[in-house]
């Protein structure tokens, strides 16, 4: 088990990782509440790319399952980030 | 200066990868070369040891030029580079030397590689080419018969001329080649290939049941598409309805002894490639995964192979990315087909007298009709249907 990630820390990783996918996209404008794919013309082979660099990064085993939580920013950050159990401040 | 598609008339020689003296085999990369669309890594198509390199970088070629002289062991030198087999920007009525096929003498190194004897050209287009300086050879006929024409000649020099003044080149201008290059491949398509279209709609349920169970088995950097079960029933499907794997030349259909399928890539300055997965039928569907992962990251980068832009025999596209569920494409000639798949949408589907919902797709076919009938066409589609209902044997 790999130790817990800082929201931060995956914010960093994910903005790398859509930077090196998109490179002409603007990331600092990105909307943490709307899709990749809507924001950035990410297509599915773009998002196994994503996936894959995630995995690979973070070390975290990301079922086909749970891809669609990891399709907006506040979704990643939830999904590889989660608050404490108990909903502890973080 | 090989062909990498029927939108190509010449490219610019980048670098050589190999110098004088240099072994090469089959399938080595020996240049680089920028056309209209990318830059591209050019094979060699014959073995042997270079003789001379002909070309300079920074040299913009015309297709069918000599590049380089390869001496093949034990035997008179071999004209090298020259026009591939895959000829589309070729006028119809020359001669077209197959890659494996061995030049018989050695040739003076200053000899064309065009015969300007069987270009087809106006004798008034001709003295204008003279004129503007334009070598007729490079020039693509788009009068009768493939003739060149007056206004042909007048395009090249103008092409010429802007290549000659955009430079440095930015990324507007290379997005205008590109756009230039898929205008004048879409129109010589519209123009010479009569299009029938078909379309089915496709029950994707035992697919995507089988896809989601078989990559709970894979790792997360070996978990497939379902884009790749499409194109692998598309290569399996060709085996059944052959003619229309084949490009078209000199006024024939030219089955392909191997099926390539070509993917539409779209690149994200604009505009799109489509280049092949090789022997797309004999791969599994975990090697196309791969391949195709690495072709979309090269065509994206701009490193893609020669032999992967002339030698697609069919091409699939599937722009179903952006929620488009049934796409009728244009041929990308001398191909004689194009697969389009749209997106795989839950619709509400009759299965036994029930209304039940299903994942659906719906696949199109945009053939020629100087090589196949709709009958062909509807059984290929069948086909395609059929072998989707049994994903574990695509």
């Amino acid at each position: 088990m790999s130790t817990a990630l800082s929201p931060a820390e995956v914010k960093g990783v994910v903005v790398r990782i859509l930077g090196e996918i998109a490179p002409e996209a603007d990331l600092p404008l990105l909307k943490p509440d709307i899709s990749f794919r809507d924001q950035l013309d990410i297509d599915s082979m773009d998002f196994l790319n994503f996936v894959i660099a995630l995995h690979e990064a973070l070390r975290v085993d990301i079922p086909e399952a749970d891809y669609p939580k990891l399709s907006t920013l506040n979704g990643c950050v939830e999904y590889l980030a989660p608050p404490p159990e108990g909903g502890g401040g973080r | 200066m090989p062909s990498l598609g029927a939108d190509m008339s010449a490219g610019t020689l980048i670098a050589w990868r190999k110098k004088v003296g240099d072994h090469v085999t089959r399938g080595d990369i020996i240049a680089e070369v920028d056309t209209d669309k990318a830059a591209i890594d050019v094979e060699v198509f014959t073995s042997g040891v270079i003789e001379k390199l002909l070309a300079q970088p920074g040299e913009k070629v015309p297709v069918g030029t000599v590049m380089a002289i390869i001496r093949e062991e034990g035997k008179p030198a071999t004209l090298a580079l020259q026009r591939e087999a895959v000829s589309a920007a070729t006028p119809p009525g020359s001669r077209v030397t197959p890659p494996s096929v061995s030049a018989p003498a050695a040739p003076a190194p200053s000899m064309p590689a065009a015969e300007p004897g069987r270009i087809r050209i106006s004798p008034s287009a001709k003295q204008l080419a003279t004129e503007l300086g334009v070598e007729p050879a490079s020039v693509k006929g788009t009068g009768p018969g493939g003739a060149i024409t007056r206004e042909d000649i007048e395009r090249a020099a103008a092409k010429r001329l802007a290549a000659a003044q955009a430079q440095p080149e930015t990324v507007a201008d290379r997005q205008a080649r590109m756009r230039q290059a898929i205008a004048s491949a879409m129109a010589r398509s519209k123009r010479e290939i009569p299009h029938y279209y078909l379309s089915t709609t496709i029950d994707m349920s035992r697919a995507m049941a089988w896809l989601a169970e078989d990559n709970l088995k894979r790792s997360v950097a070996d978990r497939l598409l379902h884009g790749v079960l499409l194109i692998k029933a598309v290569a399996l499907a060709l085996r059944e309805v052959p003619e229309l794997n084949a490009v078209w030349k000199d006024g024939q259909a030219v089955q392909g002894q191997t099926i390539h399928v070509g993917v539409a890539i779209s690149l994200r300055q604009g505009g799109l490639v489509a280049p092949a997965l090789h022997d797309t039928d004999r791969q599994s569907l975990g090697e196309l995964m791969r391949n195709l992962r690495d072709l979309v990251k090269r065509a994206r980068a701009g490193s893609l192979r020669s032999s992967e832009l002339s030698d697609p025999t069919i091409t699939v596209t599937s722009l179903g990315e952006q929620g488009v569920e049934a796409v009728f494409g244009v041929i990308y000639p001398p191909q004689v087909a194009l697969v389009g798949f749209g997106k795989v949408v839950e619709r509400p589907w009759v299965a036994e007298g029930k209304i039940v919902s299903r994942p659906i797709v719906t696949a199109t076919l945009s053939a020629d009709h100087r090589v196949t009938d709709g009958h062909r066409g509807g059984l290929f589609l069948a086909t395609i249907d059929r072998l989707l209902q049994d994903p574990g044997r695509l």
